[in-house]
């Protein structure tokens, strides 16, 4: 689980590029606001790096055909539920087939809020942005719908707004040319629900597939299956070190 | 021939053909910024782009025109670097063509950008982990150093400075390059961009591209003003031509061998070169045949003495390497990520499944707006100012004596 928290960031490629913007930033740009987009949370209850926010999905316990947790995150954040091919779609429900052994498995797909967020990385103006408490975030006002985060998404977790939106949830502000994705409810995290849309509709249902809470508390139920159970990440080979782990794959 | 008069000195030469380029080039832009308005109401909705292929028919000709305006300036490195008289007498003529194309190329993407408006922000916000923000810092650069660069081979006065700001100018044109390839080589988890090479493959494409450009731009610069070129320079050019068109073919062999025989991915490699529909067809046609093969063919035929021929072995490189962006770009787009492999996805966001795309009409004119801005300007540009390439070829003559 330790692995979960922090690991040494191994990538040559990252190192590299970090000398090379702080090179690049002395020498260019003294004075320009690096991060202008960190600050999303609300003053009186700063995002704390105590705190990672991490979900476990038991795809056991998933069932196959059930699409509550979709239904959940479209009502939760005001999204259409439509599925075409340039709506939005924050969380899915994939179907994956052993190809030798043909078993079939059902879970639910979403941003894994990697702790290495390639979006992050490649994003120009730092509107995608990861949280103290690891949460990745989209700046809705430094966006500039450059789609570059959609391109190197491993996980294909983004959405980009294709058209004007009405009816909004207040709460979730959404906006046409910007890109989006799964943002763990920050917004019922910051009442302090601790939960997201999503795994109420999975408790609710009966099935309790999806576990969420704090990676770093270890008295958490998250941490105490991690702890022991195997769990495994998507695309493990890239070491984004997701806070998304399923069981049972 | 150093004494020839023309054009631009004579402002009244072919005036309605010049007003006529204009027009033309100005029209295409309206349509550029009628379509740009357009979807910054509507939204992309209107464009054949989805969640999907995320990069459409905008990005291939912005990338085009970004990766040649590096190129281009070959011809200007070659004179003051190496200091070859001949290309010394281009050099002015390379360093507009950088300019012009990196702007249209630019514009492109600014244009495409899913909140333009929003462009002050990309400037004053940087990541300076993002490549892409590097980019944004490269073409900057880029701009300021050509554009000192033309000065100095404008105004005797500066012509102490113009080496070493060549000498930059090379060296920044090839970060610049290598960064753009960056853009696809970071994103490591698509099958299709995976690659260390793509940064030094688009460095060949872009000697081979910007050439090309040269060479047509050039060609029509001495129809317009009845000049013939010396048949040895133009056989050097060509020959030039050859070795970049013939390299970037070789890179793009080692690309796909290299993907097939030590990234595994054959699946990928399958794909785009078997089995992907229109991909192979536009790669094995387009790419290799109509922008690779033909114009070497071309250039080597007997009948390439004449500037016609090389003309149209300039033109299908181009046009080759417009195919090549569109295969490289939305091909490795079509092809669908693999979160699980080893399995079989299905999903209702089109998990495991080939994505189509048909750009419309909307991201043409995006896309034509950047080949319209930079023909304008350089249109502009050759009239007001003296950028006919001027061969003194008694100076040349011990340059160009065969070896
Ligand atoms: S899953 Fe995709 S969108 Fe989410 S943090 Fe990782 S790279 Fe970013
Ligand atoms: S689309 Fe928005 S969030 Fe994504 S990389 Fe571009 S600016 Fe960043």
């Amino acid at each position: 689980m330790s692995d979960l928290q922090q690991r040494p960031q191994q990538e040559e490629r990252r190192a590299f590029l970090k000398v090379g913007a702080v090179a690049a930033g002395s020498a260019l740009a003294p004075g320009v606001l690096l991060f202008g987009a960190a600050q999303a949370r609300a003053p009186e209850e700063p995002a704390s790096d105590k705190v990672r926010w991490g979900m476990i999905i038991d795809v056991n316990k998933c069932a196959d055909g059930c699409n509550d947790c979709v239904t959940a995150c479209n009502a939760e954040n005001g999204l259409t539920g439509a599925t075409g091919r340039q709506d939005s779609q924050w969380i899915r429900k994939l179907n994956i087939r052993h190809l030798e052994t043909g078993v079939q498995t059902s879970l639910p797909m979403l941003c894994q809020h990697c702790e290495h967020p390639p979006c992050v990385d490649v994003c120009p103006t730092g509107a995608s942005m990861k949280r103290a408490d690891g949460i990745v975030l989209v700046d809705r006002h430094t966006c500039i719908g450059c789609r570059y985060c959609m391109m190197a998404c491993p996980y294909k977790a983004r959405s980009f707004v294709h058209e004007p939106l009405t009816d909004q949830n207040p709460e979730v502000p959404r906006g046409k040319g910007c890109v989006e994705s799964c943002t763990f409810c920050v917004q019922k995290l910051d009442r302090g629900e601790n939960t997201t849309a999503c795994v109420e509709a999975c408790n609710a249902a009966g099935h309790k597939a999806m576990v969420f809470g704090d990676l770093n508390d270890p008295n958490s139920e998250i941490a105490q299956v991690l702890k022991t159970q195997k769990t495994t990440e998507v695309r493990a080979d890239l070491r984004l070190n997701t806070a998304v782990r399923y069981q049972g794959i | 021939m150093s004494s020839q008069s023309y054009c631009f000195e004579a402002q009244a030469c072919k005036p309605a053909l010049f007003w006529t380029l204009l027009g033309a080039g100005g029209l295409v832009l309206l349509g550029t910024l009628y379509a740009f308005f357009t979807l910054e109401h509507h939204g992309h909705v209107l464009t054949g782009m989805d969640n999907q292929i995320v990069w459409g028919l905008p990005h291939v000709f912005a990338v085009f025109l970004i990766v040649a305006a590096s190129g281009v300036l070959n011809v200007a490195s070659i004179g003051s670097v190496f200091g070859k008289k001949m290309y010394k007498a281009r050099a002015p003529l390379s360093g507009l063509l950088a300019i012009a194309m990196l702007a249209g190329g630019l514009a492109v993407l600014v244009l495409d950008l899913g909140r333009p408006e929003r462009l002050i922000v990309a400037m004053t916000h940087y990541n300076f982990k993002s490549i892409f923000a590097l980019n944004m810092i490269f073409y900057t650069g880029f701009f300021a150093i050509v554009a000192l660069y033309l000065l100095t081979l404008m105004d005797r006065r500066l012509t102490p400075w113009s080496k070493p700001l060549g000498m930059l100018a090379f060296l920044w044109r090839l970060a610049l390059t290598t960064a753009t390839g960056s853009i696809f080589g970071f994103l490591v988890a698509r099958a299709g961009y995976n690659s260390a090479l793509y940064a030094p493959m688009f460095i060949i494409y872009s000697f081979a591209y910007g050439l090309a450009v040269f060479i047509i731009v050039q060609t029509v610069m001495y129809k317009w003003n009845e000049v013939e070129i010396d048949e040895r320079i133009l056989a050097r050019l060509k020959n030039l031509l050859a070795v970049f068109v013939a390299a970037a073919l070789y890179f793009t062999a080692v690309l796909h061998l290299t993907n097939l025989y030590y990234a595994k991915q054959w699946e990928f490699e399958r794909f785009i070169l078997l089995e992907g529909g229109i991909y192979p067809l536009l790669f094995w046609g387009g790419q290799v045949l109509l922008g690779g093969v033909l114009p070497l063919i071309l250039i080597f035929s007997p009948a390439s003495r004449h500037p016609a021929s090389v003309f149209l072995a300039a033109l299908l490189v181009v046009i080759g390497g417009h195919f090549q962006m569109y295969v490289t770009i939305i091909g490795g787009q079509a092809f669908p990520l693999d979160l699980f492999p080893g399995y079989a996805e299905s999903s209702s966001f089109y998990d495991g499944v080939v994505h189509p795309y048909t750009p419309t009409i909307w991201e043409l004119l995006l896309g034509l707006g950047g080949i319209a801005i930079t023909f304008l300007i350089t249109t502009v540009a050759v009239r007001v100012l003296n950028f006919m390439p001027k061969d003194d070829l008694k100076e040349l003559e011990v340059e160009l004596k065969p070896h």
